[in-house]
């Protein structure tokens, strides 16, 4: 698999669409790597779908430049690319049942001595559907509409499945089920998938990579963990969850690293983000919820800060802290597990909370 | 004291109910219907059991004998005439509805999926003929068709016939010229409805899977629009089988269609019992036809698949 990751499969050059004066999306260039994946993330109208769209060919770039396994996809027609898509409504036929709309697309393949009655068979045992061949689209719940549009897409074997904010519509429960199920499938195929989804958690959950989308430029492209952990703009940390934003003074910057001294945390030394653009002496550097940690009665830390607690919001496993630091202009939010007992902390306590100095990352604004 | 305390509670109970049952859906629903149904029950179902009574009696110059007789439909069935005329009305409105779906397919079509923010314009555009009387309408149809009509002066005018042409009015081409024409709206309509409801994600889903323009029409948004279809080819069947004005005015001779003769035996005849024998053989044989079209175009859509 790594050596296969290496080859691309979808090259996207300096894609550009504009409606008018609109632009849907600004100057966009990706590499999607064969057998992966990728996923699409960002709010409404960033563009996501709009690119996906385009590698379909339901859309056409204004300039810029799209190719599918080598292959320019300039002039193709989406009934002539090697790509399948998922539609967000599933967009299954009505007029015919389960077998039929699985076989729509080999129809017209011409497949010989039952091969297509084979293959429909294995793409329904793919998404766990057999038995339910005969069913009308109409008798189907949301999660049986779902597989089958991911059965009849992938019945044709494409070289690239696209999911349009395939599991938007189903229910929590569903949604996160169908997730673990699409990553089992995807790695089972092996098929290049991309994913549209406005859905942070559901891309951390089942990508190799991850580009995040504003205002139909690319912010960043990179695994989920380092999305996360090292989100190179104040807005690719935001959409990711919480996270807590210090301002800096940069005391001395590098080709690689900045440091900078900071009123709650001190003096810290960090990697410096590709995007990161200096805007005077100032700097911000984001620190999740999660990376800090409420230190009990006489526990120590090699770092720490000390607050006191203002607000304090129960979520079940877990209870928000929300802790005033003397110095830093926003209190910050702590995210605790509760089998210490966060949630028996009152609101007014003075508490300690460590860190790791490697938790708090520079990003540009 | 003791009585009314005692009569009291079941009367309380039955208005309680009553009014319960007033505001059930069912008779709220009737309630609504009940007006229209009660005129419709007037005007058109004793009408009708008036026709059907008469079908079986006997006319004797200018008294009507009761007896139970099947004469009547002897003669509308086994008189060439009778079944002629009725097969030439069956021709012309199999015709003239496959036409008018076959033309206005390709409008309602356009209109839904294309015509981008304009849709309702054009749907007022279709109105418009219906401003003038349907006379009118006929009428100017004998003037393009007539003797020294536009169309044989156009011909004419562009050296492709000599002198004009009397195959153009008076005959049974131009009672399906016409009614084809008048009934363009009707089919339309129904079909656009139908047009608009196809999810185009469904058209999409197809070109992905492979379909080009014409194979995705064929195997999805065609099919989904078939109850457009359906309607609108029985929305134009079942009038035009009993037109009356249509080949009274462009028909001519060879025009002529069952209603005419039906309009001629309760008018100049004035035999009314065989008139009536006509109505009701002609509006069972629609009612089959209609049925027949329905089941045919059900067919052909599972074929399709």
């Amino acid at each position: 698999m790594p050596e296969q990751q290496q080859r691309s499969m979808i090259e996207i050059k300096n894609v550009t669409r504009s409606y008018g004066a609109f632009k849907a999306l600004d100057d966009a260039s990706l590499t999607i790597r064969e057998g992966e994946f990728f996923s699409l993330l960002g709010p409404s109208g960033c563009g996501k779908t709009t690119l996906l769209r385009m590698i379909a060919g339901f859309d056409n770039p204004t300039s810029g430049s799209i190719s599918v396994g080598g292959q320019p996809m300039e002039g193709i027609p989406a009934n002539r690319r090697p790509t399948n898509m998922v539609f967000q409504s599933y967009a299954i036929f009505p007029h015919l049942n389960v077998e039929q709309n699985v076989a729509y697309g080999l129809k017209r393949l011409k497949l010989q001595g039952g091969e297509e009655k084979r293959r429909v068979e294995e793409a329904l045992a793919q998404v766990s559907l057999t038995g339910l061949g005969k069913r009308l689209a109409t008798e189907l719940s949301g999660g049986q509409r779902q597989r089958v549009a991911l059965a009849r897409a992938l019945v044709m074997r494409p070289k690239v499945l696209l999911l349009d904010e395939p599991l938007s519509a189903l229910d929590k429960k569903l949604r996160e089920q169908m997730q673990v199920e699409l990553r089992r499938l995807q790695q089972a195929v092996g098929i290049t998938f991309v994913l549209v989804t406005h859905d942070q958690y559901e891309a951390l959950a089942m990508s190799d990579r991850i580009a995040v989308m504003f205002g139909g430029r690319i912010a960043q492209v990179a695994s989920p963990k380092e999305i996360y952990q090292r989100p190179v703009t104040r807005q690719v940390a935001d959409f990711l969850g919480g996270m807590n934003f210090v301002k800096a003074q940069i005391v001395e910057e590098s080709g690689a690293s900045l440091v900078v001294d900071t009123l709650g945390f001190g003096r810290i030394k960090t990697d410096k983000p590709k995007a990161f653009v200096r805007n005077g002496g100032g700097a911000t550097l984001g620190i999740r919820p999660e990376r800090l940690r409420v230190l009990w009665d006489n526990a120590t830390a090699k770092f720490e800060v000390a607050g006191k607690v203002v607000e304090r919001h129960y979520f079940g496993e877990i209870t928000h802290l929300i802790v005033e630091i003397p110095g830093l202009e926003k209190p910050l939010s702590v995210t605790e597990t509760n089998d210490f007992g966060a949630d028996d902390i009152p609101v007014g306590t003075s508490i300690r909370l460590a860190y790791d100095p490697e938790a708090l990352v520079a990003m540009a604004d | 004291m003791t009585a009314a305390a005692e009569g009291s509670p079941p009367l309380r109970m039955t208005r309680a109910r009553r009014n319960a049952l007033l505001q059930s859906e069912p008779v709220q629903g009737l309630a609504l219907i009940s007006p229209t149904f009660i005129y419709a029950l007037i005007l058109l179902v004793l009408p009708i059991l008036v026709v059907i009574a008469h079908s079986f009696w006997t006319q004797h110059y200018l008294t009507i004998d009761r007896t139970f007789t099947l004469e009547n439909y002897r003669v509308a069935l086994t008189e060439p005439i009778y079944r002629d005329l009725l097969w030439r009305s069956l021709y012309i409105s199999l015709t003239v509805s496959l036409l008018t779906v076959l033309l206005a397919y390709p409008i309602a079509y356009f209109i839904s999926f294309h015509g981008g923010r304009h849709k309702s314009l054009w749907l007022f555009l279709i109105t418009i003929p219906f401003w003038t009387s349907y006379l009118l309408r006929v009428m100017s149809w004998k003037v393009i068709l007539g003797y020294n009509g536009v169309l044989n002066s156009g011909l004419m005018g562009l050296g492709i016939i000599d002198e004009p042409s009397t195959a153009l009015l008076y005959n049974s081409s131009a009672v399906i010229i016409t009614l084809t024409h008048a009934w363009a709206a009707f089919a339309i309509l129904p079909i656009f409805v139908s047009l608009e409801k196809v999810d185009r994600t469904l058209v999409e889903a197809a070109t992905d899977l492979g379909d080009g323009p014409l194979r995705s029409f064929l195997r999805v948004t065609l099919p989904l629009s078939a109850p457009g279809v359906i309607s609108a080819a029985l929305i134009v069947m079942i009038p035009t089988v009993g037109d009356y004005v249509t080949p009274k005015l462009v028909g001519g001779k060879d025009g002529v269609m069952i209603a005419n003769a039906i309009q001629a035996q309760f008018g100049k005849a004035s035999n009314w019992p065989l008139g009536a024998a006509l109505s009701v053989t002609t509006m069972l044989i629609v009612t089959l036809m209609a049925g027949a079209t329905v089941l045919i175009i059900r067919a052909v859509q599972r074929l399709a698949r």
